[in-house]
Order: C-alpha cells, then sequence, then structure tokens
C-alpha cells in the first residue's frame, strides 16, 4: 500500500494510541522473509514440534486430513501463516525428519 | 464579607504561591524530587497533604526521570498531575519530556530557572529552560508571584483542554523570585475549581476501554503523530489567550500573551521575561528621565510564540535589544532568544536593529545601572547596528 493511502494526521487519535485492541493482527509482519518454510507433507509424521517452537504462532494445525502415498492417513495438515512468518527457520532446524525447507521467497 | 476576606493579599514567595495553586487546583498526583531552588514548592505541597488541605497522592521517587515518568503515567490514567524542577532536574528529565508532549499527556510544571553545570553553580540563569525549548511543552514565564499562582491555574485550564492536550510548563527565576515574598491573592479551591475543572485525557487507561499508549511507530505514521503536535501548539496560541481572558473576568487579573509597558512614545524596546522583566518595569521610567525612550516587551507566552502581537509591538520601533539569560554556545547570535528573533524579524519583514545581549548568567548581578545600561544600549541600536551578541558583564 502507498503510504499516501494511509490515514491523515487529523485521521489518527492522538499521540499514537492504540483505541482499537487487537489490531496487530492487521499489521502483517511476515513481509520481511528471505526464507520461507515449505512443508513436505509425505515426511511429516504431525509431530507438533513446528507448532511449538514457532515464535510467532505462525504454524497452523489445520483439521484437514491428509492420505500419503503409502497409504497412511493423517487426521490433521500442518501449515504455514505466511503473513506472519518471519522465515526464521526454527521449525526446519527442529524438525526431527526434515520435512521443512526453507527456500527463497521469490521477489515479484 | 468572607468573600473580601479571603481576597486579601498574603504573603507568599513565588514557590509557595505555586504550592497553593496546586493545592486550589485539587491536584491528584504529585510527584517530584527535591532540587534548588525548586524544593519549597514540593515541600509546601507535601505539607498540604500531610494536613488533609489537599487530597493527592505524592509520590516520592529516585530521580526527575522518575519524577516526570509518575507524573506522565497519573495523568494518562485520567488524574491531574503536577510536578515541579529546575536545572539539573530539568535536565535529567529530558527524554521525557519529549515523551509528555509526544503522549500528549496534559502535566502541568513548574520550573524555578536555573543554571547548568559545569561548574556547579546553584544561581539563577535561563540555561535550563532554553535546553528544553523544543520538547514539545507550553512553556510560559511570569514576573510576579501573583502571576505565578494564576498562570498554574491557567495551565491546566489550556493543557487539559480537548483541543490542546499538550504539557506546560510555568517558568520563573531561581531566587530572584522562587525565595523573594511578595503579596499574593489566593482565591480558594471553590473559584479555582470552578474555573478550572477537571478534564480528563480522552484515552485515559480504563480496564474497561482498552487502549496502548506509547506502541512503536513505524516510519509510514510517525511523522504524522508528530505533525500532530504541531497543529496543537498551533492551537495552543488562542487557548492561552482565550483562557486568560476568561481568567480576567473571573478573577480581575489577566496578562495577555506577551506585555508591551511603557510603549506608547517608545522607539527601542528590550525584549526581557520574569524578573528581569519586573525589574525593568520599575527601572524604565528613570531611563526616559534620562532621555532613553525605551519600552519593555515581556515575553509571557514562549511556547507557542505569539508572533501576531510580537510584529504588533515592534512594526513601529527602531531597535529590539533582546536579552538572554542562557547561552547557545556557536550560533549565528548566541543567545538563543535573539536567535529566534532574527529568524522572526526575517519572516516578517521587520525593519529594527536587533541587539542580542547575554546577562546575568550565573546569576550574575545586574544592579540598577546596569538595567539603565542595557535601555542606553538598545537606545544606540537605532541608529548603530551590533552585529555581534554582546556579553554584558563579562571580564575580558
Amino acid at each position: 500500500m502507498s503510504v499516501k493511502q494511509l490515514p491523515k494526521w487529523n485521521e489518527m487519535a492522538i499521540g499514537g494510541v492504540i483505541a482499537n485492541p487487537g489490531n496487530s493482527l492487521e499489521y502483517k509482519t511476515g513481509d520481511w522473509k528471505v526464507l520461507m518454510p515449505v512443508i513436505d507433507q509425505e515426511k511429516c509424521t504431525r509431530c507438533r514440534i513446528c507448532w511449538y517452537v514457532c515464535p510467532d504462532s505462525a504454524i497452523l494445525e489445520l483439521d484437514k486430513s491428509y492420505i500419503t502415498k503409502k497409504g497412511r492417513t493423517y487426521k490433521v495438515t500442518y501449515d504455514v501463516n505466511y503473513d506472519f512468518c518471519k522465515g526464521c527457520g526454527m521449525c526446519a532446524q527442529e524438525c526431527p525428519v526434515k520435512a521443512i525447507d526453507m527456500v527463497p521467497v521469490e521477489v515479484a | 464579607m468572607e468573600e473580601l476576606k479571603t481576597r486579601r493579599p498574603i504573603p507568599l514567595s513565588t514557590n509557595y504561591a505555586i504550592a497553593y495553586a496546586a493545592r486550589d487546583l485539587d491536584v491528584d498526583v504529585v510527584s517530584a524530587y527535591p532540587i534548588t531552588p525548586q524544593t519549597t514548592v514540593v515541600e509546601k505541597v507535601s505539607e498540604f497533604v500531610a494536613n488533609g488541605e489537599l487530597d493527592a497522592a505524592f509520590i516520592h521517587v529516585e530521580s526527575e526521570h522518575s519524577a516526570l515518568s509518575a507524573a506522565i503515567a497519573a495523568a494518562l490514567t485520567g488524574a491531574r498531575a503536577f510536578t515541579a524542577t529546575a536545572s539539573q532536574g530539568l535536565a535529567l528529565m529530558h527524554e521525557m519530556l519529549h515523551i509528555a508532549s509526544g503522549l500528549r499527556a496534559p502535566v502541568v510544571m513548574s520550573v524555578a530557572m536555573r543554571s547548568l553545570s559545569a561548574p556547579i553553580s546553584i544561581w539563577n540563569d535561563q540555561s535550563d529552560i532554553f535546553n528544553a525549548r523544543d520538547a514539545g511543552w507550553v512553556i510560559m514565564f511570569v514576573h510576579t508571584a501573583q502571576e505565578a499562582y494564576d498562570t498554574v491555574i491557567q495551565a491546566y485550564r489550556i493543557a487539559e483542554d480537548p483541543s490542546v492536550l499538550l504539557p506546560v510548563m510555568v517558568a520563573y527565576d531561581g531566587y530572584v523570585m522562587s525565595h523573594t515574598t511578595e503579596p499574593v491573592v489566593v482565591e480558594g479551591r471553590e473559584s479555582v475549581m470552578k474555573f478550572a475543572p477537571k478534564r480528563q485525557y480522552p484515552y485515559r487507561l480504563d480496564p474497561d476501554r482498552p487502549v496502548t499508549i506509547g506502541a512503536i511507530v513505524p516510519p509510514e505514521y510517525y511523522y504524522e503523530i508528530k505533525y500532530q503536535q504541531v497543529k496543537a501548539m498551533e492551537g495552543a496560541l488562542p487557548k492561552v489567550d482565550e483562557v486568560d481572558r476568561e481568567f480576567g473576568k473571573a478573577f480581575g487579573r489577566s496578562y495577555g500573551v506577551m506585555e508591551c509597558y511603557m510603549c506608547e512614545g517608545a522607539e527601542a524596546l528590550i525584549m526581557a521575561n520574569a524578573s528581569y522583566a519586573a525589574t525593568l518595569k520599575s527601572l524604565l521610567p528613570d531611563a526616559w528621565k534620562q532621555g532613553y525612550k525605551v519600552g519593555l516587551l515581556r515575553l509571557r507566552l514562549y511556547r507557542p510564540f505569539p508572533l501576531r502581537q510580537f510584529v504588533e509591538y515592534t512594526s513601529n520601533v527602531k531597535s529590539l535589544l533582546v536579552v538572554d539569560r542562557s547561552i547557545s554556545y556557536g550560533a549565528p547570535y548566541q543567545g538563543p532568544l535573539a536567535n529566534e528573533i532574527a529568524g522572526a524579524k526575517l519572516k516578517e519583514d521587520l525593519g529594527f536593529n536587533l541587539i542580542s545581549v547575554v546577562a546575568g548568567i550565573g546569576q550574575r548581578t545586574m544592579e540598577n545601572e546596569d538595567f539603565i545600561a542595557l535601555a542606553r544600549l538598545a537606545w544606540e541600536g537605532r541608529t548603530r547596528k551590533f552585529p555581534e551578541t554582546v556579553f554584558y558583564g563579562v571580564r575580558e
């Protein structure tokens, strides 16, 4: 978004006060990242370690089943909320089965 | 009869006059750290709290940085907060000065102006306040104990006004005023609170209406929030004038934002504030007798600067002598106020000759004849240029 489209000085609360609680969700911090985690659903054993270690709660535990090529059925699927993932790589580092790859973000 | 009795003047130092104002304003929180020559302000306030005349939380803090931090926080919870300081204390507050104005906390602080170390000097000059001038506070200079009492009352009306919401400093000379006793009419709680009822910070901390105060602000927003302060300061100018006029209606005393004394027929002016303005008022008649038709331009409101009034008073004089009691080392004019006046002169295309004088540094005594000498210098300035700042009275 262009800076010019943001609120004017007299459209903002004085003193930088934030009067609408919880609005940090509107501030997408994910565009900082250089590397993005990509989860290989075939390798993932659903151990949940990535979900635990993510400092930004950007690992999503989706209520979505997945059947591997070998026929194993998982009830949940792990995904990444790229709006808030900063690309720190902790999930990839900690994954015991190396199911997470850090791949360069393509800049448009 | 009762009314008459309460309106009789009582002898008070400027420090005590300010403490009485805080009492009559029913301040809720006082946080302060003792520093000469301000100490007796908060000593007196603590007495009022101790003897039950004032129902306030008196916070004993470990430094001036904490004193102002606590006052800001108190103001943001919706309390009426007061603090007082001077010199090194004001310098130690410097970081919090910007935070008070940036968060738009309507804190009122009295400053008994004093020189800054090093070398250590406990005496008066105005180095402390001129170092704080760009911190976004409304700054008012007073020249009598009565005006100090009255201006602290006006200050809360200004600070807490929803169109302003800026912190206000009320400044006066250390010792020369802070410890000098004068007759002061003390109006009392009832009439003062009628004039200055409490108006709270609109986003005050309240668990039922959660807000975030003091969040980090990225480059896309910071500039606009600082520009809000620019506009608030512009808006404060007519508000100060309006509050002063209303004060005049309520109590019979008003001061204006800038005062021109003995200006009728004057060809030269001396711009001075606080005690120097008071002294000049008593000495200018002597100067006129000696042939120096010099008026006094008393700076009362300093931030925001009352430029319209300044132009009105100076557009027909031949010279303007600006007395600074602080030094802006290495500046084009080394008196900080003179430097600004040079800017105003250029901006408004004013024709007077500007004379920058530094005097009274570290409370170097200015005798009566020294003030007459300033009048003579202002008078000479009508026909003679003074390109450099005059360091009056320095041994060289």
